[in-house]
């Protein structure tokens, strides 16, 4: 499940590409699944299986990178990713309060995804925006000065 | 393209941006209007504001006599959208795109400036041009030479500025060692926290014996609440191409990796098109400009871990591997990526390299103070008026830095403290607004720069809150390799959580010191060796808010919601 592509042969291409490019070489790691995450929005279990194979890792060190880095999710994401700057500028002007809001209104925790895949909401650490703070983004759109109060408004906006 | 192809290219160029300069073109432009497309701006609207300029350059059929340019930030991005207008350096701030018509039909038609569009300092008066403005008056820019001033991925408006000088003076007339000397007369450190002398490093690079070497650009910048880096890749990518590019030449590696962090998608957009055009014009790639100096460079995206900024995990990360930090010696610049000897340098740091190249050590050294020379990047943030991208010479007062630049703490409130050095870093108090800022003194007042945030905060802050806050973030980005690390700041975070929840013991202050000593002395990575800081340094200034949260359940700030009911004082 997952790894076969609804309509995106040219992201197979892509990945497949990769995968030639990198065939039998582990330092080409990070690269295929990042590449996989892109297409994907997640790391399908048996195309990390594929990439242990196709680069020569063992499955278990596939594993251990996917679980290092925070942008390598295991589980299915959102529609919508959202993303809250919790980096030193934001905190101090207010951040955890649009935290707590979006916490609220989402009905889960930060890092985890809403039961009906609406929305993913994750923690940053600085989008490197910090004159506009605090910042959110969803699917990459920045939302400069955010406060409670704007949040029911911002995610009406994504269905 | 060769030398004279180059200079030729330079010559036509140039003229191209006389006018931002202060110099007569001699082409029809009268103004040149440089609207800012950095990343502050942009998320407030810019986008709109340049389309209705041109719009209304069009519509009064100004087109001709007016150019307008989109760069990257010009500093001041609490004020965005900014525009500059040249040739006399008007400031626009906050310009919406209601204001186009006003700018172009009175600026540019009549040569009135709008004045209720400038820039108007905390005490009321009106400071039109970039020359008038207390923001700018003490900035001296070296590694933000084109930042705010050039389109950012034109290599020509580069060249114009004087890009690619360094690098063809460096082919022509330079050996590698005299190159590593420039460097080191200058007393550039680097800026990437530890501040370790670049040109010691790139000697220690250019004496190994190898088949090959490697350059590498730390481009992670994990530094909560510091962008610097970020705007120079985004706004100035030809300034770390050429950099590195020397870099390669002066210690003999012929591949450069530019490690970018996933959270800066468009400093990797960016850098990865100048790759693409220096590539073009031969700047890049094989037989550099028509010698025999061959050197590229390649993209590796980090993938979300703090940690990945400390070197040994850096090469790890592009090696493929879980971003792990692993002890020193052997250093980088010995044994490095795949083993080879590798020269690991900062985006800033790489950033000053041209310049010192064209204008001598001995200029570069000639700023700052004894021992921290030349000039540094801070991003100011937090609870200060004026939030964004400055560039200082070292030595500056932290009171400048604060009242003047920094145009003050918004709101009446009072300042508190100048969070410096992020998570490796501290707190500096009121009482010590004019120390001179430099790596000396920041680290006796028990700080550091580190890469060059600045956070202000306010009466309305609570220190311990704000430990807490850095805790919770390497305790969160710690690796996990090392004990003292992953446990030690897992219990000194527990501690500070129950402190801040009003469940604080008598002896906690004691053993928050104690925990954090051994840590320092036992992790094994900078990460570790550093997350105690932040709580050392506000126990130090701000022990009596510890204590009113400890014994009298009660937090001064009124930050830390306390379940008891404490006693008043
Ligand atoms: C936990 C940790 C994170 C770091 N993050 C960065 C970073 O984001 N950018 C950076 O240039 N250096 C970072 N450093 C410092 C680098 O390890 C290294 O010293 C620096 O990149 C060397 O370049 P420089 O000599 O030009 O400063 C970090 C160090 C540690 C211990
Ligand atoms: S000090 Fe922390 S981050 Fe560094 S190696 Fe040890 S556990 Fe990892
Ligand atoms: S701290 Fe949030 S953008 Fe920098
Ligand atoms: S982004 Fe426009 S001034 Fe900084």
């Amino acid at each position: 499940m997952g790894a076969e592509c609804k309509c995106n042969c040219d992201q197979d291409k892509k990945l497949d590409a990769l995968f030639a490019q990198y065939k039998g070489n582990p330092n080409g790691l990070i690269v295929v699944m990042a590449a996989i995450q892109e297409v994907h929005g997640y790391l399908p279990k048996d195309l990390l299986i594929k990439t242990a194979e196709e680069l020569g890792v063992p499955l278990s060190d596939v594993y251990g990178v996917a679980t290092f880095y925070a942008a390598f999710s295991l589980r299915p994401r959102g529609r919508h990713s959202v993303n809250l700057c919790l980096g030193t500028a934001c905190y101090v002007k207010g951040a955890p309060e649009v935290q707590a809001m979006l916490e609220k209104e989402m009905g889960i925790k930060a890092g985890n995804t809403t039961e009906d895949r609406r929305f993913s909401l994750d923690l940053v650490r600085c989008l490197g925006a910090c004159g506009i703070a605090p910042v959110l983004t969803v699917n990459g759109e920045v939302y400069p000065r955010m406060t409670a109060e704007k949040v029911s408004e911002v995610l009406a906006k994504y269905e | 393209m060769n030398f004279a192809e180059l200079e030729l290219l330079r010559a036509t160029t140039k003229e191209s941006i006389k006018l931002r300069l202060g110099e007569e073109p001699s082409d029809n432009f009268k103004y040149h209007v440089l609207v800012c497309g950095g990343t502050g701006c942009l998320s407030i609207g810019c986008q709109n504001t340049l389309e209705a300029l041109q719009k209304a350059v069009e519509s009064q059929g100004l087109q001709d006599s007016v150019k307008v340019v989109v760069t990257g930030c010009m500093g001041t991005c609490e004020m965005g959208p900014v525009i500059t207008v040249f040739p006399e350096g008007y400031y626009y701030c906050r310009v919406q795109p209601e204001d186009a018509e006003e700018i172009v039909s009175s600026h540019l038609k009549e040569g009135k400036f709008v004045e209720r569009l400038c820039y108007h300092a905390a005490d009321g008066s009106v400071q039109p041009r970039k020359s008038d403005m207390t923001f700018f008056k003490k900035q001296q820019r070296v590694a933000l030479r084109n930042c705010g001033l050039i389109n950012q991925t034109s290599i020509e408006e580069y060249i114009a500025m004087d890009g690619y000088k360094a690098l063809a003076k460096v082919l022509q007339e330079m050996t590698p060692q005299q190159v590593v000397d420039e460097v080191k007369k200058s007393g550039l450190r680097g800026r990437g926290g530890a501040g370790f002398p670049t040109g010691v490093k790139w000697q220690f690079v250019l004496d190994q014996k190898a088949d090959q070497k490697y350059v590498v650009v730390n481009g992670d910048e994990g530094d909560p609440g510091a962008f610097m880096d970020r705007s120079v890749l985004e706004d100035d990518p030809y300034s770390v191409i050429e950099a590195m590019t020397i870099a390669g030449y002066a210690v003999g590696a012929n591949k450069g990796f530019a490690y970018i962090r996933l959270e800066y998608p468009r400093a990797i957009d960016h850098f990865t098109k100048a790759l693409t055009r220096a590539r073009e014009l031969n700047l890049l790639g094989d037989n550099i400009l028509g010698t025999d100096f061959s050197f590229d460079i390649e993209i590796r995206v980090g993938a979300g871990a703090f940690v990945c900024g400390e070197e040994t995990a850096l090469l790890a990360s592009i090696e493929g591997r879980r971003g792990e930090p692993r002890p020193r010696p052997p250093f980088p610049a010995v044994s490095g990526l795949f083993e080879k000897p590798t020269l690991l340098n900062n985006v800033e740091t790489y950033a000053n390299i041209c310049p010192i190249i064209l204008k001598g050590g001995e200029w570069y050294a000639s700023m700052g103070t004894e021992k921290s020379k030349g000039t540094k990047v801070f991003t100011l943030a937090g609870k200060i008026n004026n939030t964004g991208l400055v560039e200082i010479p070292l030595g500056l007062t932290l009171r400048e830095m604060v009242e003047d630049i920094g145009g003050g703490v918004p709101g009446g409130k009072a300042f508190k403290a100048a969070q410096t050095g992020g998570p490796s870093g501290g707190c500096i108090p009121a009482a010590y607004l004019d120390t001179p800022i430099d790596y000396e003194n920041l680290s006796a007042l028990g700080s550091i720069v580190g890469s060059g945030g600045m956070i202000i905060v306010d009466e309305g802050t609570c220190m311990v809150d704000l430990a807490k806050f850095y805790l919770g973030f390497t305790q969160d980005e710690s690796c996990g390799k090392c004990t003292p690390c992953r446990i030690g700041t897992k219990r000194m975070l527990e501690i500070l959580e129950r402190i801040t929840k009003g469940l604080g013991k008598e002896g906690d202050l004691e053993l928050l010191i104690e925990l954090a000593n051994s840590i320092k002395a036992s992790a094994l990575c900078g990460l570790g060796q550093t997350a105690p800081n932040p709580i050392l340094s506000t126990i130090r200034y701000f022990k009596d808010e510890y204590e009113a949260h400890i014994k009298d359940k009660t937090c001064p700030a009124g930050v830390c919601k306390m379940p008891r009911k404490g006693l008043k004082s």
